[in-house]
């Protein structure tokens, strides 16, 4: 008796957690509200299997609890009812996957005139590279990084003089404009996540790896590291500010860009092609994907 | 039936056994240190693992106690936090899980419930246990280097794991991979031994259909070790290169902290793939025996046969050989190509069929049964509810779009606890209390295992559920403290302190388990050889202990499967598998090949 | 009986399968010493196809560049083979129960094993006189790992090996040592396969 109250209470109890959970997911910033409609799907179908089960095991306790003189039913197996279940298991996880996989083809589709950026990610700071006028950003490579390059930069390439660069400050995202976020690590695994967003992927040193969202509200969001990174991991924050279009064009026009750094830093002459040359072997690598 | 197919079907020809030579223990050091005996090495394996265990259990109460009150213990720095999640992961799941179950049980159970007098290669199997033990004592020792253990995660990420960000990366990183590749090399012994008895030593009349599902369980899991502990041994050989010869396997070209590095040109996915190689199946190491010993527990307690035992084994197989292709589902925002994503998604949500049909064949088990509610079956049926809200929490990581946002969260803890951590410890404890009595000759007490049942029920539920919405926030997992955020609410905290405190009793409850352990073996009640009125052929031995070669004179010839409970007709509500045709029937009684309610097909 | 037909069974039904109970109760109709290291051996092997699949995937990226195979080692192969040859005709003497055929060709199969571990030893060296370590380059890495593990089995062989040979200096009979030759030949074959591999994959890049 006891048992099967206690098993009802459970399951009772999982479920009234469920709907008065005061932890429940932050309001969507982004436009990845079908990845929240496929895990609304998973909880239905999920919840209910998971009652059912439980109900049938606490009324099962309760009934055939034994008595003096009970003797089990001997029915090895029941062909029908296996299938029936199977078909119906069956049926329901193909309800999950099938709506997952069509969103999952769109998160790693991104829709041609997505704005580029790229978020680099070192122990434990980050910083963002936006790519200026000319809509590109230029190529880079972790063996040109120094102090006076901290993003690695390749100086010969035209595309990556215009590159605004943004160092220990926040990053801005225009409201509604569909960006892709590329995504680079200089020395261990790190991982780019705003929970708002709902999008998240690693970061791997040696190569670029990227996701893309739409960012559907304005304010000020968290980012932080979702990949453990070593003593500072859970330190390692920043800010991700969502502007209307005016207020993000006036931001703009306040950050510095690559050739603006490297004029402050004066390189001597003659170093350069003796890096870029390193460069280019080492770009050849990175670029085939796992 | 005409009584000539009876007389076929009873007719047994006696068991040819060849005369194997029999190790003899000559003296004390060979019968309980270096001994040979199966069962010995059982509980050696079980002792060392629950040893082990223990220390990752304080670790766990450490971390508790850090992520309920932040700032409160100043003893617990970064640094430690890290090492202490570290440490707790590899134990629980490596030196714990896999060894009890397939060190200790597996041998214990394995030839006593196939009717073999020993496993087939005793002395390599008593090697197995001395070199898992000098794995568990590097692995100590670990703690005892100068920058003590690694605190790279469990998962050993490289370039992390043994670069200078990271604790432990002096000397931790390098004991942690060397005690991974001693263990390693332990398991395969014994992992030989298990796989080769069950094909070659089962005794007269015990076909692989009538194996019991712990057997399948716990032979399927070691299979899986044996192709699985391979892509962890060749990662962990590579990645001790990196460290210490400076090779670049894993290692690309690296700027930390300023500094360029010396590496160059390696890929840190490719550790991560042969980590899931390994680590995937490594899950299902750990839950086929417990599916297989939580059958055997629900069928025995419910004096009932298991309900659909053939699916209950094509379960067994599938699910072993499909956790070889799921394994990508644990890097779905590694950066690996996304297109990967469509086939990882694909085979784990079809894993989840077959682990349905087990949770159904549980559950219609206990229909029409006669159900008692023995400590064994108390776990058994807490089982089900963890391993249910642990599997179904699993189909939303396995369906790829749902882990972006809730990878790395609180819910992958939560998940993963319940999966493979409550559930299959749960199972551990049904099986203690449901095997101590052959072990020992005397019953675990009953109300202290009562008290220890509902506490470690109730609380880790009450620890993990909660969690998982912990992660639908957005809460991350391995972090030292939240500090400041803009979307966690201080109600967060309150909730991480409750979490704290239920860790902490349901944590010391153990020790209540621990005592009772101690205190039957001298108090308890007398079992007598088969106290829960088993079928199977551990319980039908002459001694109980079992006694060296387990079976006395003449190994016992086996006439029917393992589940001949509730049999119409018959005398008793159950058939031990070795009891003779003849002697099965009530006066009078039906004949026993036809059973009343065969299902019409 | 097909293993497959077996798990078709219906265990409950008695006549259906006292079928099988007729049969032996092993699985496989094998040595039970010789099927554990048939078992050990697809461990093995899936250790070799996994470190070999991470050779082959590192070797696609472009900016691989070869380590020079050091000409000894065709000589090394040379040796290797030979050493299998002879530890076949140890076991074929075995068979045959001629001691002194046995005795001669597992001692020559031993010698030559020696031969070829120290052969590799002189390549690596040659290796690194000419500059190559195991830290300036993943080839390098690899081949210094692929050989070295490769070896390292060789010398769990050669355990086994001296473990026979000094039971059949004990006096023990052909009959006694049958099947530890056995394995023993068993194991090198498999080993001589593994490095024909790994030899032909290295002179590939």
């Amino acid at each position: 008796m006891i048992v099967a109250v206690m098993l009802l209470l459970v399951t009772a109890g999982t479920v009234i957690f469920h709907f008065m959970s005061p932890w429940w997911w932050t309001p969507i910033a982004s436009n990845w509200g079908y990845i929240d409609d496929t895990i609304i799907i998973t909880f239905w179908i999920t919840g209910v299997v998971f009652v059912a089960v439980m109900l049938f095991m606490a009324y099962c306790v309760l009934r055939f609890r034994h008595r003096a003189g009970q003797r089990s039913e001997y029915e090895p197996e029941n062909k029908k009812l296996e299938w029936w279940l199977t078909i119906i298991t069956g049926i329901g996880v193909a309800g999950m996957l099938i709506p997952g996989l069509f969103v999952w083809n769109q998160f790693v589709t991104v829709p041609p005139g997505a704005a580029e950026i790229e978020v680099m990610a070192q122990q434990w700071q980050w910083s963002f590279r936006l790519p200026g006028k000319d809509g590109e950003l230029g190529t880079s490579n972790a063996l040109l990084i120094n102090g006076d390059n901290p993003f690695g930069l390749n100086p010969d390439d035209p595309n990556g003089r215009d590159d605004v660069l943004i160092e220990a400050d926040d990053l801005h995202l225009r409201l509604d404009v569909p960006v892709k976020v590329s995504l680079r690590s200089l020395d261990v695994l790190h991982d780019f996540y705003v929970p708002e967003f709902r999008a998240k992927m690693d970061m791997v040193p040696g190569m670029v790896t990227y996701f893309w969202l739409t960012p559907i509200r304005t304010g000020t969001f968290d980012i932080l590291c979702f990949e453990l990174c070593g003593v500072g991991h859970h330190d390692m924050r920043g800010n991700v500010v969502v502007d209307d279009a005016a207020a993000y064009e006036k931001w703009l026009q306040e950050q510095e860009t690559f050739a603006q750094t490297m004029a402050r830093a004066a390189p001597p002459m003659g170093q350069e092609t003796d890096i870029a040359l390193k460069a280019d072997q080492a770009v050849a690598r990175t670029s085939p994907q796992d | 039936m005409v009584d000539a197919a009876q007389d076929q079907v009873n007719f047994v020809p006696p068991a040819e056994v060849e005369e194997v030579e029999l190790y003899h223990p000559k003296s004390w050091i060979t019968k309980y240190v270096f001994s040979q005996d199966a069962k010995v090495i059982a509980i050696q394996y079980s002792f060392t693992a629950i040893a082990i265990g223990l220390v990752a259990l304080v670790l766990s109460w450490l971390m508790r106690l850090q992520l309920g009150f932040p700032e409160t213990f100043s003893f617990i720095e970064a640094e430690d936090y890290y090492q202490f999640i570290t440490m707790h992961g590899m134990i629980m799941v490596i030196y714990l899980l896999t060894a009890l179950f397939l060190g200790g049980f597996g041998n214990y159970l394995i030839p006593l419930m196939l009717g073999a007098r020993d496993m087939v290669f005793p002395y390599v199997n008593m090697l197995s246990y001395w070199v898992y033990l000098l794995a568990v004592l590097v692995l100590v020792a670990s703690f005892f280097v100068p920058g003590g253990p690694t605190g790279a995660g469990w998962t050993l990420y490289p370039p992390q794991a043994i670069l200078s960000g990271t604790p432990g990366s002096d000397g931790g990183i390098i004991l942690m991979l060397v005690s991974l590749a001693l263990f390693i090399v332990g398991f395969t012994m014994g992992g030989l031994n298990y796989v080769v008895t069950v094909l070659q030593a089962r005794t007269r009349g015990m076909t692989l259909m009538r194996m019991p599902l712990t057997i399948w369980g716990i032979f399927m899991a070691t299979v899986l070790a044996l192709l699985a502990f391979p892509a962890l041994f060749v990662g962990a050989v590579m990645m001790t290169l990196d460290r210490i010869l400076g090779t670049s396997f894993f290692m690309p070209a690296i700027v930390q902290f300023g500094e360029q590095m010396e590496y160059g040109g390696g890929s840190p996915i490719l550790f991560q793939h042969l980590f899931w190689f390994f680590g995937h199946p490594e899950v299902y190491i750990v839950a086929l025996p417990a599916f297989g010993i939580v059958s055997d527990l629900i069928s025995v307690h419910a004096r009932r046969h298991i309900f659909g035992y053939r699916l209950m084994v094509w379960a067994i197989v599938i699910i072993g050989a499909l956790s070889f292709i799921v394994w990508a589902h644990h890097m779905y925002v590694s950066g690996m190509n996304p297109w990967f994503g469509f086939f990882f998604a694909t085979t784990t949500l079809i894993i989840a069929v077959p682990t349905a049909i087990k949770v159904y064949n549980w559950v219609l088990t206990l229909w029409r049964a006669d159900i008692h509610l023995t400590l064994p079956m108390l776990f058994a049926l807490a089982f089900i509810v963890a391993f249910v809200n642990g599997g179904i929490t699993g189909l939303f990581l396995g369906n790829v779009v749902v882990d972006v946002p809730l990878s790395d969260t609180m819910f992958v803890v939560a998940h993963f606890h319940m999966v493979m951590g409550v559930a299959p410890i749960l199972v551990i404890f049904g099986a203690i209390y449901h095997w101590y009595p052959k072990m020992t000759g005397r019953m675990l007490n009953v109300p202290m295992g009562h008290f220890h049942f509902w506490v470690t029920f109730l609380g880790s539920y009450a620890i993990f559920l909660p969690l998982h919405y912990l992660g639908f926030l957005g809460v991350p997992r391995r972090y030292y403290e939240m500090g400041d955020t803009s979307f966690i609410p201080d109600s967060a905290q309150d909730l991480n302190a409750f979490v704290s405190v239920i860790a902490l009793v349901v944590g010391l409850a153990q020790l209540v388990f621990l005592f009772n352990i101690g205190w039957s073996m001298v108090k308890g009640k007398k079992s007598g050889p088969n106290p829960w009125r088993a079928t199977t052929l551990e319980w039908q031995t002459p001694e109980t202990p079992p006694g060296h070669g387990n079976f006395g004179e003449a190994l016992p010839v086996v006439y029917r499967w393992a589940y001949a409970y509730g049999l119409p007709g018959a005398k008793e509500d159950f058939v031990p598998q070795n009891l003779p045709p003849d002697q099965v029937m009530a006066e009078g009684g039906e004949d026993l090949g036809a059973p009343a309610a065969q299902p019409a097909e | 009986m097909n293993i497959f037909r077996q798990l078709l069974v219906k265990p409950w039904l008695t006549e259906q399968d006292a079928a099988l109970e007729l049969q032996d109760d092993r699985t496989f109709s094998l040595p039970t010493p010789m099927l554990g290291l048939r078992v050990f051996l697809i461990v093995v092997m899936v250790f070799f196809t996994l470190m070999i699949s991470a050779f082959t995937e590192r070797r696609l990226f472009s900016d691989w560049h070869s380590t020079p195979v050091p000409w000894l080692l065709w000589l090394n192969t040379g040796i290797l083979v030979l050493s299998s040859i002879a530890m076949h005709w140890a076991w074929t003497n075995a068979r045959r129960e001629r001691m002194d055929g046995l005795r001669l060709w597992l001692s020559v199969g031993g010698i030559l094993t020696l031969a070829f571990l120290l052969g590799q030893l002189l390549a690596w060296r040659e290796l690194m006189a000419l500059g190559h370590f195991a830290s300036t380059d993943p080839a390098n890495a690899f081949f210094y790992m692929l050989t070295a593990v490769h070896g390292v089995h060789l010398v769990g062989g050669l355990v086994a090996w001296s473990r026979t040979t000094a039971k059949i200096r004990r006096g023990s009979k052909a009959d006694d040592v049958r099947l530890s030759v056995e394995l023993c030949t068993v194991y090198w074959h498999f080993l001589l396969l593994i490095w024909l591999i790994l030899f032909a994959l290295l002179l590939l890049t």
